[in-house]
């Protein structure tokens, strides 16, 4: 059903091309500083925007440090919990990172935290791959409502939102731009 | 995607998303916990009214290494053999939750008539001289893996097509999938309007092509005058060493099995580096996980 | 019994000649004084001599369960049917004087169409040993026409005395053609949609090649010969040929061979499987051409109930056959258009011929025999198998729409069938 017009509030810019570098160089700086210097760590990007999100945090690491970070990528959906719920989705490749995950740390990339479930996944399908030493998360975006016990240790942007409300986060790679806008749902 | 009965009623799109999920179901074989948990609280019933161990097997441990449930439901020593219907069968299975019913059968169409009665969703694991789609695929992919593409490959399915289920899926679904299929076998052999290409000439088709597809051909055939003995058979249709060696470098047999040794295939192509047999094995599980996850990994 | 009604029929057309009335009055149609006749109001419907049907089972005695005499009867009253053979592939086979007496019994006591018995050629329909064949014709059930239905008569010396042997009391011999060596495990027509199916073929030369021979061998011994369902192009040539030659041959085609085509088995729904097989459609345009010009003489149901079981289970294992009293007049209808003249002819006159029932077979004009039937060629319907008075359900054309309807059924002079309804 279309809604009136007014009732549609138009997206906003959340962060732009130059914010959205700037919260990586940041995380970037957090990862090395609560890992010291990045040490036994890798990156796993979830699918699809969590992949070239790991991959732009390892090179600003390479940058600011000298270090090389092993990348990988985490497919989820055949650990999803909400698989019933939809069409069959198509399975994304998952790929490990170089010299594998027993005894690292394994940092975990997101674009967005909302749920929960996503990172609930994660953690599953990362256990299937072997045993880190440990495991944090980093997420550009916290929009909150957690529905599970999860929390991000590194987050480049807080933003409160409304329920019926949608954050996208679009990437050069992905989407041929940088930038993270918020959709309005009703008001 | 509901049910898988027939490789014909896949069209490229759908095949090749089966193919490309089978490649990433194999990327997670190597590793250490093989399991997923995709389709737990699924089950799956296997329902064969033929002995095919290895095809049950095969089916068994793709739904298992999604999770499922597996019963499995052999006509032999069961109520089916005491003389309970399919339909009757079918009721039963759809009372016990069955989420997905794989079937083997004997009678052509019998996995379309389960269709009709259950409302899971049914796999054709072989009916009859009919079809055999998940074979279909899992040759589909080994010669995908094997030769990099599928469009244009020049494949030779040489030996009992008449009576083929293997070879009647293959057909299909390398014609959608844009592959040029040459069958090859003694007129008897060969059915009538496929609408594929026919060479009675084994040798003549060798030095041009890409996969030769060996057919199990079964001795009985013999005695209802399909061909006069088995030594002529194999002289005219098998692949010996000589006829191997005439194929082109890349070229590579495949095999569905079981084998007969020195009748359709001599055992020095069989276990020849071209032999793709016990890949296509190996990647009949990837097939059937992925042919799984599309039918029950969705809202049902 | 009560006394005969009298009944005048209001504003017919007698095989689509101008309107009249017809009264019929004592198991005859009458001229003269129509006061006191119960009025069937027949305006818009057209009069057809009762339907024969040559090619009928009943399945009693042995599966009283898919159909019994008198539910196939009463289907067979529905249809427009007056009489219909009935053929002799029952449990115990029909292949002795006390079997044919005994569905002739049935038959009269069901009291809705006259049922004449076929008698079976072989003992058993063994196809090894002639059977009684004469005890059979000098039986109260005056049989015949012989035939081992359902199974062919391949044997070509048995089928030679056959056709000699039954000379004696002008018998004819009814060949279901099929060379059971070509068909061995056969399941539909063979061609393109059986190898796409996987499912073994039934090829077309297997009928011609007995037809072939059978025409040959009835000119040979100087014969009566008919053939059951022919289902081929190929068949219809033969046919042609040895009629040209003189050869007394005579062929049925059924309503299913001029309707359905082999894409039908693509379902695997067995309700769909018959013997013959369904055939493609150059096979279909060749046998209504053959119907309309003469090459095949008559329309025969080949109405073959079974049980649910029998149907309702996988392709292979499914029994052939197709219900078809109900349902014959219309699919005929549809194939040779309102030429009442032909469709009389091809469903009542020649039938009635073939099978030596004189009693039917007559247009229904003053001084005939009263069995008729009365039709409303612009009615459709939507075939319902539920509807089906056979105690089977197993027809091929539910969901359908076919023109034309039985509104009223006159077996010598009793209404069978009024409004559409079996009157008992």
């Amino acid at each position: 059903m279309a809604l009136p017009e007014a009732a549609q509030s138009q997206p906003k810019t959340i962060l732009t091309s130059t914010d959205l570098q700037r919260v990586v160089d940041r995380i970037a700086h957090q990862i090395l500083e609560k890992t010291q210097g990045a040490a036994d760590t890798a990156l796993m990007g979830i699918p699809t925007r969590g992949g070239p999100l790991a991959r732009r945090l390892a090179d600003r690491i390479r940058t600011f440090e000298g270090v090389d970070v092993p990348v990988g990528v985490l497919d989820i959906t055949l650990y999803r919990d909400d698989l019933r719920r939809q069409a069959t989705r198509a399975i994304g490749p998952t790929e490990v990172p170089p010299g594998g995950v027993d005894g690292r740390r394994v940092i975990l990339v997101d674009d967005v935290l909302f749920s929960g479930r996503t990172v609930r996944a994660a953690l599953d399908a990362l256990s299937d791959i072997g045993r880190p030493r440990s495991v944090q998360l980093a997420v550009l975006v916290d929009r909150g409502h957690r529905e599970l016990p999860i929390r991000a240790d590194y987050v480049g942007k807080n933003i409160p939102t409304a329920l019926a409300e949608s954050v996208r986060v679009a990437l050069v790679e992905t989407d041929g731009v940088d930038e993270v806008k918020l959709f309005g749902g009703t008001q | 995607m509901k049910h898988l009965l027939s490789a014909a009623d896949l069209d490229a799109a759908t095949a090749t998303l089966v193919l490309d999920t089978a490649a990433e179901m194999a990327s997670l074989a190597g590793r250490e916990v093989k399991k997923l948990p995709t389709l737990r609280g699924r089950t799956v019933v296997n329902l064969f009214y033929e002995d095919s161990t290895r095809t049950r097997i095969s089916f068994e441990a793709a739904a298992k290494r999604l999770s499922a449930d597996v019963i499995n439901f052999s006509a032999k020593g069961s109520s089916v053999s005491k003389g309970e219907s399919l339909k009757d069968t079918a009721l039963t299975l759809q009372a016990m939750g069955a989420d997905a019913v794989v079937i083997r059968h004997p009678a052509s169409g019998a996995p379309h008539r389960l269709a009709t009665w259950v409302e899971g969703s049914v796999l054709n694991a072989g009916d009859g001289t009919h079809e055999h789609p998940t074979q279909a695929l899992l040759d589909a992919y080994t010669m995908r893996s094997r030769l990099g593409r599928l469009a244009g490959l020049k494949v030779a399915v040489v030996g009992d097509v008449l009576h083929s289920r293997v070879a009647r899926s293959n057909v299909a679904l390398l014609a959608t999938l844009g592959a040029k299929v040459t069958l090859v076998g003694p007129p008897t052999l060969i059915p009538v309007d496929l609408r594929t290409e026919v060479c009675y000439d084994l040798d003549s088709v060798l030095s041009d092509t890409d996969v030769v597809m060996m057919l199990r051909v079964q001795r009985e055939r013999m005695n209802d005058s399909y061909f006069p003995s088995e030594r002529e058979y194999a002289r005219r249709y098998g692949l010996d060493g000589p006829r191997m060696r005439k194929l082109p470098e890349h070229a590579i047999v495949m095999h569905p099995g079981p084998m007969n040794r020195g009748m359709e295939i001599a055992p020095e192509v069989a276990d020849s580096a071209r032999s793709t047999i016990v890949e296509q094995v190996a990647n009949g599980v990837s097939v059937r996980m992925a042919v799984l996850y599309l039918l029950l990994g969705g809202k049902s | 019994m009560n006394a005969p009604h009298k009944y005048l029929i209001k504003g017919v057309s007698v095989l689509g000649r101008p309107k009249t009335d017809l009264l019929i009055q004592d198991g005859v149609v009458a001229e003269g004084d129509a006061k006191g006749a119960e009025v069937v109001d027949a305006d818009g419907l057209v009069a057809l001599p009762g339907l024969v049907d040559l090619h009928t089972h009943l399945r009693e005695p042995g599966r009283e369960d898919a159909e019994t005499v008198e539910s196939g009867s009463r289907a067979a009253a529905l249809g427009g049917y007056t009489a219909v053979c009935a053929m002799a592939n029952t449990s115990p086979v029909a292949d002795t004087a006390g079997v044919v007496e005994q569905v002739y019994r049935l038959g009269r006591e069901a009291g809705l169409v006259d049922v004449q018995p076929i008698g079976a050629v072989t003992v058993g329909l063994a196809g090894e040993r002639l059977a009684e064949l004469g005890a059979m014709a000098t039986s109260a059930a005056a049989v015949r026409i012989f035939s081992d239905d359902g199974h062919c008569v391949s044997d070509p010396k048995l089928m030679r005395r056959a056709l000699e042997y039954v000379k004696a009391f002008g018998g004819v011999i009814a060949q279901h053609a099929e060379e059971p060596r070509l068909t061995e495990g056969a399941q539909m027509h063979e061609g393109e949609v059986a190898t796409r199916l996987g499912l073994t073929g039934w090829p077309a030369v297997a009928e011609e090649a007995i037809i072939a021979r059978d025409v040959l061998l009835a000119e040979h011994v100087g014969s009566r010969l008919h053939v059951c369902h022919v289902s081929t192009a190929g068949s219809v040539e033969v046919l042609r040929h040895a009629k040209a030659r003189g050869v007394r041959v005579t062929a049925e085609v059924t309503p299913h061979h001029l309707l359905l085509t082999d894409e039908r088995a693509t379902s695997y729904d067995p309700v769909f499987k018959v013997n013959p097989p369904l055939r493609p459609a150059s096979d279909v345009e060749a046998l209504r051409k053959a119907l309309k010009d003469g090459v095949i003489d008559i329309v025969a149901t080949d109405h073959a109930p079974h049980a649910v079981e029998d149907k309702e289970c996988e392709w292979a294992y499914a029994r052939p056959g197709m219900l078809g009293l109900e349902t014959a007049l219309s699919i005929t209808l549809s194939v040779l258009g309102e030429d009442w003249d032909l469709i009389a002819e091809r469903m009542s006159r020649a039938p009635a011929r073939i099978a030596g029932l004189d009693g039917h077979g007559h247009d229904p004009v003053p001084g005939a025999p009263a069995n008729l039937t009365l039709v409303d060629p612009a009615a459709r319907r939507v075939v319902d198998p539920a509807e089906s008075a056979s105690r089977s359900r197993n027809t091929p054309y539910a969901g359908m729409t076919l023109p034309g309807r039985v509104v009223a059924t006159f077996l010598r002079g009793t209404p069978t069938v009024l409004d559409g309804k079996a009157v008992k």
